[in-house]
């Protein structure tokens, strides 16, 4: 498939870097809608030397449909990654491997090596009780389960039975509510339904529920597409404070969020790793020509 | 974080494991246990019906050469009168006993005549009534044998001593004799088809109880459909959100859950009692079911209009056209392929019930065929608890293959449901 | 006129009507310059002129066919100086005059008959002609009062549609008749029936054999009504149904939705669904024929009396035939849960059946106790299986091997046969509807009430 590699340089035509996007947006926006075959491989730096997370040749198939063309990415330790990208282009369906979320949709196949403190993921006799147990998943929308604020937290660890006492049990509760930044708004309704809160507040439970279980890595789906502006700097708040403890991976569509949250972004576009740099880098000086026409609002 | 590390969470969670994927395997396993159970009942219904029945639609016919004898027939001419009074009986007998010289004394020819069914004498009438230059001749004809020697014979191939019943000794010596000249064969059984209801296993046949069906699913038709599409259409298109349609819902819901055998009750008290209908006809039958499947289609016909997408509407509305017009031409017709399945899935149904039918009379024993909705008859589903109900080893057998047909048909009804709803439904 | 060829003749006059009103619309609009002058297309005239004419005629052509019977035979019953007191003696007596005036009966009958048969003949013969003249007037009378208002004015597809609308209303209040019809037809007997029998012996009382005497001098002649062993029996049969059905039926709906590929739904679910559309009779065929000896020779085999037609036999297959019942609505409710709960459950590294068990069952909860108690009304509503397999002896047992009988088996054998409306052994039956309906109703609420609540839920 990537027969080309080009460098960073030979990637961008000159004249277009030359002329600044809003002089000459027809020339851009014709080049920026490209069929993934046009696209060449990932520029930047994907690689990282303390890598949590190593993906490399991912590809990702619907039935005949293929969604995720060659893709070959690091997440390093404690170390925030937002994935950013217009819609469809496969950022979502890139995260769900990573817990292998992917194997609950009929039809899909992952190929590549993708491996978790250098344990492979898609190994053969990968168990993905544990392994979702060390990574876990925020989604989109907030989930609570119809169940009290207390069983949505105590959820995870009771069916893994982390807990061998109830003390215990209450305890994780209440640290993961209390990282969550959730426990000082519901430790007098801990026996209220999980689904009477407020939107952010539900996702922050969600949180909880999935930092109950300890996990390294958490995978973040878009989890403030669902919320209001000051739920949303909550959470990102949130992620922030998470960074010291765990990996993180965050798919957005918000530009804003992964400036504000990530230390590396990366760029996708119809399935297809375009870019991968430090957050700064993409965002003041990006070396891909669809990167910069994506920051700068000319599609997406 | 906690006192717990990251370390110990992990080693707890894999001490679980095995036990947590046992039980994993288990519940899979019941799934699959659940759905093979359902799956071998119907098969094991089906084989039972199928086993059971099939042997039906073959019947044991015995050939015998008859003579019209006028002076065995006690008649010199033909008329009706002179043909509702001979002695067919006895041309059969004659012929028996020519058939077995050696048979003498009273009780052993009296065996000897029920190797035949009794209504063979009632054939031969009607054979010499289309025929009447046969009197005096002689013909060789097969006849029914007696339930009891196809009953024997067609054990014989199960086992074989063979299923004796009332059978004597020396009968199975007299069969084994025709069987092996060849005067004994088991051939296509046509009565079955072309017969009503009787008393004598070899007699019955399911020709009146499917004739009736067909009246009472008729009447259903003709007045469940275009009262459950309107009521669908007002519903749907037209009620306003009041109590009144809410009492109207709450109405067609709950009675789409009442037991059948109620709407007997409601049949027998109004429209026989009250209103004096005949009983046992198709046409209350037939109102009966109508009240019964009418929720069903209702439902089903409201789902369909709902599946009609509003900007039809819309575009229809907006050329100016009057609700009841937008609704006349553009929207049932959309709709009108989804509602048809809805009503023959109904109408399978009301083929199928009987206990309503019970309580309004349809229980009786109908030999002729019915000619009209007001005649009485019976219908096929009551014919089969009627003949379950009978004694006789050779009615379960006919009852089997009565079951067969109705299977048959209500297969193929749903069938055609199905391939209505694949064919001709739109997706939006 | 016979009433069917009235009835041609009215189909007649409608076709003539819309005929003469459609070309009398575009008659009127010729002189104002066409159809575009009319205030609806000419079709409507006619349709308009065709519901008067035919309409209102039909009607009271329906309405007369319906009472026409009951109100000769109370004008020629209310003739008769000497009638029976019984109502199954004044049937008696109707039928000897009926047949009488059809010229049916053989032999002269008493002079009161003769001249009754003499009054019922006349009656009908008056009755013909007076329904003739007034359908015909009514319809050339209503239909030339249409004709004479056709206008170009005249909006007439508005007062057509709104016809149509009526209609329309009409049908959709059957489904409310029906229910009026239900209640009064087992209601009203069944305050007959508790005139005689006290409602507190039928509901309370321990012994049931309802085989009234036919003569009053006969041993044994008043029947005893105590309806406990038929509720027992029915409670016991459908127990049994309902414990076959839910654990088969919820667990083959789980494997369905949440395990299985394509390939094993396209194949098992429509083969399930087949046990859905047999017919009941052939259930209780199968279970009298081929469960209920099996049942028996399995309990022989292991010690156990059983009696040839056993409440195990006939619950065992109603089971069975409610199982699809079952796990549809189980799937429904189950598919209605959303995916993200899932997502959330495994994302966190449960198992599947842990997703199931601990998530999507709680969640659908309430939508599949809808369903079973809706599974469980038509268990108890359920006929041919008992009538053919569970017997007629009222016995007060807990035995599941003993046979029992239950509400609807006995509806039927009281109802089935010759039945006298003055007997409490017929009333019987209807104050058995009423229970059957009552609690199948009660069921049937609170089931469809929690099912809405919960699809609000998520919707």
């Amino acid at each position: 498939m990537n027969t080309m590699t080009l460098s960073a340089g030979e990637a961008i035509p000159a004249e277009t870097k030359a002329t600044k996007p809003a002089a000459e947006p027809p020339s851009v926006k014709n080049q920026a809608v490209k069929r993934p075959e046009e696209i060449a491989s990932t520029v930047g730096s994907p690689f990282c030397d303390e890598a949590k997370l190593r993906m490399r040749n991912v590809n990702v198939f619907y039935g005949e449909a293929q969604a995720i063309h060659d893709v070959s990415l690091d997440i390093g330790r404690n170390q925030v990654v937002a994935m950013i990208g217009p819609s469809g282009c496969g950022k979502s369906t890139f995260l769900r491997c990573l817990n292998r979320m992917n194997d609950t949709i009929e039809g899909c196949r992952v190929e590549g090596e993708l491996s978790l403190d250098g344990e492979a993921i898609y190994g053969p006799k990968v168990d993905v009780v544990p392994l979702r147990a060390r990574v876990g998943m925020v989604f989109q929308k907030p989930n609570p389960f119809p169940k009290t604020i207390y069983d949505n937290v105590a959820y995870g660890p009771k069916i893994h039975g982390i807990a061998s006492r109830r003390a215990e049990l209450d305890e994780i509760v209440e640290n993961s509510l209390r990282r969550a930044g959730l426990w000082n708004e519901v430790k007098d309704r801990l026996d209220k339904p999980g689904t009477g809160l407020s939107g952010g507040q539900q996702q922050r439970l969600c949180i909880a529920r999935a930092i109950a279980v300890s996990p390294e890595v958490i995978l973040m789906d878009e989890p403030c597409s669902a919320l209001d502006p000051i739920a949303t700097a909550r959470i990102e708040e949130l992620i922030d404070e998470l960074r010291q403890n765990y990996t993180i991976a965050i798919v957005t569509h918000s530009m804003q969020q992964a400036a504000r949250v990530s230390q590396r972004t990366a760029y996708f576009h119809l399935g297809k790793l375009v870019e991968v740099n430090d957050t700064e880098t993409v965002f003041t000086n990006p070396e891909h020509e669809l990167t910069e026409a994506y920051i700068t609002g000319r599609f997406g | 974080m906690t006192d717990l590390t990251q370390k110990q969470v992990r080693e707890r969670i894999a001490a679980r494991l095995a036990s947590r994927h046992r039980k994993e395997k288990l519940f899979r396993g019941l799934g699959i246990a659940s759905i093979a159970f359902g799956v071998l009942a119907v098969l094991v219904l089906f084989t039972d019906i199928i086993s059971k029945g099939h042997s039906a639609f073959l019947q044991t016919d015995i050939q015998l050469e008859v003579t019209y004898d006028p002076a065995e027939l006690g008649i010199d001419k033909i008329d009706e009168e002179s043909l509702a009074w001979a002695n067919f009986d006895g041309v059969i007998r004659a012929s028996l006993r020519e058939r077995f010289p050696d048979v003498s004394g009273r009780r052993d020819k009296r065996e000897l005549y029920t190797l035949v069914s009794n209504g063979a004498g009632f054939e031969l009438r009607k054979r010499l009534q289309d025929n009447p230059e046969l009197l005096g001749k002689t013909e060789t004809l097969w006849f029914n044998a007696d339930d009891d020697v196809d009953t024997y014979i067609k054990s014989l191939s199960k086992s074989d001593d063979g299923f004796l019943g009332r059978t004597s000794e020396q009968k199975v010596v007299w069969v084994q004799a025709l069987r092996e000249s060849g005067e004994l064969k088991k051939r296509f059984n046509t009565t079955f088809f072309t017969n009503g209801d009787s008393r004598e296993p070899e007699q019955a046949g399911i020709r009146a109880a499917l004739v009736g069906s067909l009246f009472t699913l008729l009447v259903t038709l003709v007045l469940s459909f275009p009262i459950g599409v309107a009521a669908a259409i007002y519903l749907e298109e037209f009620a306003p959100k009041n109590r009144w349609t809410d009492l109207i819902e709450v109405n067609i819901n709950n009675l789409a859950a009442v037991p059948s055998i109620v709407f007997g009750l409601l049949g027998l008290a109004i429209f026989i009692n009250f209103f004096e209908m005949p009983r046992s006809a198709p046409l209350v039958g037939g109102l009966v079911l109508t009240l019964m499947t009418l929720p069903t289609i209702i439902i089903s016909s409201r789902a369909s209009l709902k599946s009609v997408p509003p900007s039809i509407r819309e575009a229809a509305m907006g050329m100016g056209a009057s609700r009841m017009q937008v609704v006349l031409h553009h929207v049932l017709p959309l709709a009108m392929p989804g509602m048809l399945t809805g009503a023959i899935i109904g109408m399978a149904q009301a083929l199928g019930e009987t206990a309503p039918l019970l309580m309004i009379g349809m229980v009786a024993f109908i030999v002729d065929v019915p000619h009209g909705i007001t005649d009485p008859s019976t219908v096929l589903p009551v014919q089969i608890f009627l003949w379950a109900d009978s004694p006789e080893r050779a009615f379960v057998e006919r009852t089997s293959a009565a079951i067969m047909v109705l299977l048959a048909v209500l297969i193929t009804m749903n069938t055609c449901a199905v391939w209505l709803r694949k064919k001709l439904e739109r997706r939006w | 006129m016979q009433t069917p060829t009235l009835f041609a003749l009215l189909l007649l006059l409608i076709l003539v009507a819309y005929g003469t009103g459609f070309s009398r619309a575009v008659g009127a609009a010729r002189s104002r310059g066409g159809i575009r002058s009319l205030a609806s297309l000419p079709n409507y005239y006619g349709v308009h002129t065709a519901l008067w004419c035919g309409l209102p005629a039909l009607v009271i052509l329906a309405a007369w066919l319906i009472f026409d019977d009951a109100i000769i035979r109370m004008l020629v019953m209310g003739g008769l100086a000497d009638k029976p007191d019984s109502i199954s003696g004044q049937n008696l007596l109707y039928a000897q005059i009926q047949n009488m005036a059809a010229g049916k009966l053989i032999g002269e009958g008493t002079p009161q008959v003769a001249a009754a048969a003499e009054h019922l003949a006349s009656l009908r013969q008056s009755g013909q002609w007076l329904q003739t003249a007034l359908i015909l007037i009514l319809s050339l009378g209503l239909g030339a009062f249409a004709l004479l208002q056709v206008s170009p004015e005249m909006r007439a597809r508005e007062k057509v549609e709104k016809v149509l609308r009526a209609i329309l209303m009409a049908c959709a209040c059957a489904a409310i008749f029906t229910t009026v019809g239900i209640l009064m037809s087992v209601l009203f007997e069944s305050l007959r029936f508790f005139q005689s029998v006290p409602v507190t012996e039928f509901l309370f009382g321990l012994h049931w054999s309802p085989q009234m005497a036919l003569r009053e001098d006969q041993v044994g002649s008043s029947g005893a009504f105590g309806a406990v062993p038929l509720f027992t029996g029915t409670l016991m049969v459908s127990a049994i149904a309902m414990f076959v059905a839910v654990p088969v039926g919820l667990m083959s709906a789980i494997y369905l939705a949440e395990y299985a590929g394509n390939r094993v739904r396209a194949f098992a679910k429509p083969l399930i669904e087949i046990l859905a559309g047999v017919p009941t009779v052939v259930y209780g065929f199968f279970a009298a024929l081929t469960v209920a000896p099996f049942v028996r020779e399995v309990a022989q085999s292991v010690g156990l009396e059983a009696s040839s037609e056993s409440a195990l036999a006939a619950g065992l297959v109603m089971g069975v035939m409610i199982i699809p019942f079952v796990s549809s609505l189980s799937d429904d409710v189950i598919n209605a849960v959303p995916q993200s709960l899932r997502d959330g459950a495994l994302g966190l590294g449960s198992t599947k059946s842990e997703t199931v068990r601990k998530v999507v069952i709680p969640a659908a909860l309430p939508g599949i106790v809808g369903g079973v108690l809706l599974a469980v009304s038509r268990a108890i509503g359920e006929t041919m299986i008992v009538v053919m397999a569970a017997g007629l002896a009222a016995n007060l047992t807990a035995n599941p091997l003993e046979s029992v009988t239950t509400v609807t088996v006995q509806i039927v054998t009281l109802l089935v046969g010759d039945q006298e409306f003055d007997s409490p052994k017929t009333l019987a039956a209807f104050a058995l509807g009423l229970m059957l309906f009552i609690s199948t109703l009660i069921l049937n609420f609170i089931a469809l009430h929690v099912v809405r609540k919960y699809r609000e839920q998520y919707d």
